[in-house]
């Protein structure tokens, strides 16, 4: 197992390389970052100096080395915006970002495994074309929508919830919602989908000729083993939900968590904060994934460590 | 089981023949049939907008400034959805939007379909060093915070049609690659392509006798899907001002216009997103449909279990 | 051993099942009759796709869309397996009376669990265990069919083991709670010839230790010989003949069943070419009309279109054949001209 992760977390380093590079090609390379930082109104001297103060005149090579080293002691800068160290802003607003997934997600695994089991029972019977149609319904609503159509009737026509912002629990309902209900929608489409595949394995008849009880059956087998490929999309939503979800749903709502922030720090061109934000997503979702493999290797035993 | 047996009615040979039995298949599933005649209006849509739309989606005019729908107070069917905060005639924009859904949906899946196949192709095929390389740069590439990768890449090289276009693209292509892999692995182990191997086939020979029609029906299904992704990824991104730029119409751009007068106008909202909702499940109830009916065995269980239902409604339900 | 003193345990009726499909329906059980007593053992031997499997499933009340039972009972101890509330019933008689083993023991195991969890759920269904009693009758069973070191095997998973010891798992499984009937479905098929041989007697033995009765189902004609008492053979959903072992072998009277002895080549034939059946297994969408042997029957004639008699023969066996070929030993009694008639 020790060298199961040694070798995950060796893998992962490369990860974070490979976005190491792309972060200093996007920002340095593919356009001009000094020209995007700098109001319209500023001289070529202005820009210059900016530049240089920035140590963006040196030779691209160096300034490589410089980044990664940058990097490697977490030295993100400053950010221009808010003037203080841009990692520091990270982590202010990261937590709230983790609650809001925590509560969407949470509720979304909890609903979608009873939903999708149930489905599942009687493919093509009455309860699995309601769930199929409401799953992709959820899919195809896009989040960002769903959150403002909410707002529109459950804030604004009805009057029950607040419509953004933070403050009690009940600023949270709105967007856990928001967040929960795409996800519950492709949960609830796996599981059913793997447990059908699952009952109609050989050794379900196996477990049916032993003349175990159905629930036995269902749950001890067919979704013991159906927990596999769920844990595995459970872990991709959240890494989605980190990687983009976020970004719409606290935009929509006016969430101040990681995803506002970014889109904050587009406006103020803080190109620094940005580089902080997303090398910090990058490296959650390099422990997760990492999570996520041991998981497997835990519940699947036929899964060799390499 | 000789063929002379088979019965005529349900093993229909011609092309004819077999496209009358999809159609009636498709008929009797509901859901993907509406799904289908959908899709099929959208493009129309998409196609003739110009003839269809009442009005110019940028026209603005003063006058007819936040018009309510035709049904509420106020609204009159001029406007069948109402207006905006400029006059514009939201109905034209809900048309001309398609144009832009489709566009860059069709462009990215043709985009970064070709990069994903022809890197999972050559992946499967070649195996071990390239193999290894290009699987490492997928899962970097799967590794990136997709969306927060867009905005940066986006807050650099400024936002527009050609831009949502490319990036969409560099951050989709590897569902394909690994699927197009993923086949093309388990082909090459099936004994009659070890056996053209053996025998000295060229490699181009055997990919596009034997490894080719593998893909076709898979990518197919996955090309849709996709599709309905990058529809609702343009969405996300010019809803957050990263996509489409005005003076172009794009339902998101929409949904992000109306979004300062969602407490007054609602409608400014609500049927640019009805419209992407729509376009989604339609292609996703019709994709559906497709995937069962490109499966032989799922076909079958979709069969057997249509008759198991019929059965149990005939006895009155006493299964 | 007087099987006709005791009523027999299994009897299976006029036994028909059809599955749905887009072409059509297929036939796949066309009025199986058979029964099993107790400590008998029965072969039913076939070709694939005759419906032996069908059959053994049928019994398990294992047949789940798209097929369905159409027609006949299932009839265990006097009761019928088919009504209402013998479904019911049903579910307690699996895995504790009647057990059912798989061709496939690889596929047949949840590669998920330990084996001796697996064996364990049996006796804790059936027999009301707690988690330590059935633990400690897992590792009996383990021994009982012939797994070294149970204790360590028992904590193992289904692909650490080898194809022969997981199906003696199967095994183990299935005689758990003692039942009464053994179905065992191919059960070598899937194995070395070397392991073949002992798991047929590990079959044997317990089947003498534990006076079990035996429905061995099988296309290997060798494996029959040594372990059974009675051979039903089977062709194109119907059973088409039934024997004592040594009479099927030594006086076939099906000529189907002749021409099953004949292309089972032995070591001490000296022939240049293998004695093939000629043809091909019908279409079950439509079988053919009357005996569906006909179209490769080299006895066969006009007669043969309409449905074939049920002829007994004094040795206790039968065959459904309007020439069988030991026309001197039919007995013809008053029932079977009546079953001739359309």
């Amino acid at each position: 197992m020790i060298r199961f992760l040694l070798r995950r977390i060796g893998q992962g380093f490369l990860v974070v390389l490979g976005v190491t590079m792309v972060v200093f090609v996007a920002t340095r390379l593919v356009g001009d970052p000094v020209q995007v930082m700098l109001p319209l109104s500023s001289t070529d001297q202005e820009r210059a100096d900016f530049r240089h103060q920035l140590g963006l005149d040196k030779p691209i090579p160096q300034q490589f080395v410089e980044f990664v080293g940058d990097l490697a002691t977490l030295n993100f800068g400053n950010s221009l915006w808010q003037r203080r160290p841009a990692l520091s802003v990270v982590f202010q607003h990261l937590p709230l970002t983790l609650e809001l997934i925590a509560c969407g997600l949470g509720l979304a695994i909890l609903l979608s495994v009873p939903l999708g089991a149930f489905a599942a029972l009687r493919p093509g019977g009455v309860v699995d074309r309601i769930a199929t149609l409401g799953g992709l319904l959820g899919l195809s609503i896009p989040q960002f929508w769903l959150g403002l159509m909410l707002i529109v009737f459950l804030a604004v026509k009805l009057h029950w919830l607040p419509t953004s912002g933070i403050g009690g629990p009940s600023h949270f309902i709105l967007p856990a919602i928001t967040m929960a209900l795409p996800s519950l929608a492709r949960l609830m489409m796996m599981v059913r989908s793997s447990v059908i595949d699952e009952l109609n394995q050989q050794y379900i008849r196996t477990a049916r000729a032993k003349g175990l009880h159905f629930t036995q059956v269902l749950f001890g087998h067919a979704m013991r083993n159906a927990l596999v490929p769920f844990l595995t999309l459970a872990g991709w939503e959240f890494i989605n939900a980190m990687a983009g979800y976020t970004v719409v749903v606290e935009s929509v709502f006016a969430w101040p968590g990681l995803g506002f922030t970014a889109l904050k720090a587009i406006d103020h061109n803080d190109l620094y904060l940005l580089q902080a934000i997303v090398f910090t997503v990058a490296i959650i979702i390099v422990i997760v994934n990492i999570a996520m493999d041991v998981v497997y290797k835990a519940i699947d035993p036929r899964i060799k460590l390499a | 089981m000789t063929a002379a047996n088979i019965l005529p009615a349900q093993g229909a040979t011609t092309p004819r023949g077999r496209l009358a039995v999809l159609a009636e298949e498709l008929w009797h599933d509901k859901a993907g049939f509406i799904g289908f005649v959908v899709i099929v209006l959208l493009l129309v849509m998409a196609i003739f907008a110009p003839l269809l739309a009442p009005y110019d989606p940028a026209a603005q005019s003063i006058l007819t400034r936040l018009k309510p729908p035709a049904w509420l107070d106020g609204g009159d069917w001029a406007h069948p959805f109402g207006t905006d905060q400029l006059g514009r005639d939201i109905l034209s924009r809900v048309i001309y939007g398609a144009r832009a859904s489709l566009l860059v949906g069709v462009s990215v899946v043709t985009f970064a379909g070709t990069i994903g196949v022809l890197l999972g192709l050559f992946a499967g095929y070649k195996g071990g060093r390239i193999d290894l390389f290009i699987m490492r740069a997928v899962d970097v590439q799967v590794a990136f915070p997709g969306l927060l990768l867009i905005i940066l890449i986006v807050s650099v090289v400024g936002p527009g049609l050609l831009t949502t276009i490319v990036v969409l693209a560099l951050t989709n292509w590897m569902v394909y690659a690994r699927v197009i892999r993923g086949i093309v692995l388990s082909v090459r182990q099936t004994a009659y392509v070890e056996a053209a191997e053996m025998i000295g086939t060229r490699p181009s020979r055997i990919i596009f006798r034997h490894i080719l029609p593998n893909l076709t029906s898979p990518l197919l299904t996955l090309g849709i899907l996709e599709f309905t992704n990058i529809v609702l990824a343009e969405a996300a991104m010019s809803f957050l001002g990263l996509g489409i730029q005005p003076p172009a119409t794009s339902w998101g751009l929409d949904i992000a216009n109306g979004k300062d007068y969602l407490f007054v106008a609602w409608w400014l909202v609500a049927f640019p997103g009805l419209s992407i909702s729509i376009t989604v499940l339609a292609i996703n109830l019709f994709a559906n449909w497709l995937r069962v009916t490109t499966d032989p065995q799922e076909r079958e269980k979709r069969f057997a279990r249509a008759k198991a239902a019929e059965r149990r409604r005939h006895r009155g339900g006493g299964g | 051993m007087d099987m006709t003193s005791e009523m027999p345990l299994l009897e299976v009726e006029q036994l028909s099942v059809e599955f749905d499909t887009r072409r059509g329906i297929v036939h796949g059980l066309r009025g199986v009759n058979l029964s099993v007593g107790r400590g008998e053992t029965l072969a039913i031997v076939g070709e694939s796709g005759s419906g032996k499997s069908v059959t053994a499933q049928a019994v398990m009340g294992l047949i789940d869309v798209p097929g369905r039972i159409a027609g006949g009972d299932i009839r265990w101890k006097g009761r019928s397996l088919l009504s209402r509330e013998g479904a019911r019933a049903a579910r307690d008689i699996r895995g504790k009376e009647i057990a059912l083993i798989f061709q496939d023991p690889m596929t047949s195991l949840n590669p998920l669990l330990k084996i001796g969890v697996q064996i364990g759920e049996v006796l804790q269904r059936h027999l009301g265990m707690s988690r330590s009693q059935a633990q400690t009758r897992v590792l009996e069973l383990l021994e009982a069919v012939g797994i070294p070191a149970p204790p360590r095997r028992a904590n193992q998973y289904p692909h650490e083991l080898s194809g022969g010891m997981r199906q003696r798992v199967m095994i183990a499984m299935a005689i758990a709670c003692e039942p009464q009937l053994l179905i065992a479905d191919e059960p070598t098929t899937a194995l070395d010839v070397t392991i073949q041989a002992q798991v047929l007697e590990l079959i044997a033995g317990l089947q003498e230790s534990l006076n079990l009765s035996v429905i061995l189902i099988t296309h290997d004609l060798g494996v029959v010989a040594g372990l059974c008492h009675r051979v039903a053979v089977m062709y194109a959903g119907r059973i088409v003949e039934t024997g004592t072992a040594d009479d099927i072998f030594e006086r076939p009277a099906h000529p189907y069943t002749q021409g099953l002895i004949r292309s089972t080549p032995r070591l001490d034939d000296r022939l240049d070419r293998l004695i093939a059946i000629e043809g091909a297994p019908p279409d079950m969408l439509s079988p053919p009309a009357g005996c569906a042997f006909r179209l490769r029957c080299p006895s066969a004639d006009t007669t043969c279109t309409q449905e074939p008699p049920l002829l007994s023969f004094m040795n206790g066996g039968n065959a459904a054949c309007w020439h069988p070929s030991n026309v001197a030993a039919v007995v013809e009694t008053a029932e079977v001209a009546i079953q001739a008639l359309p």
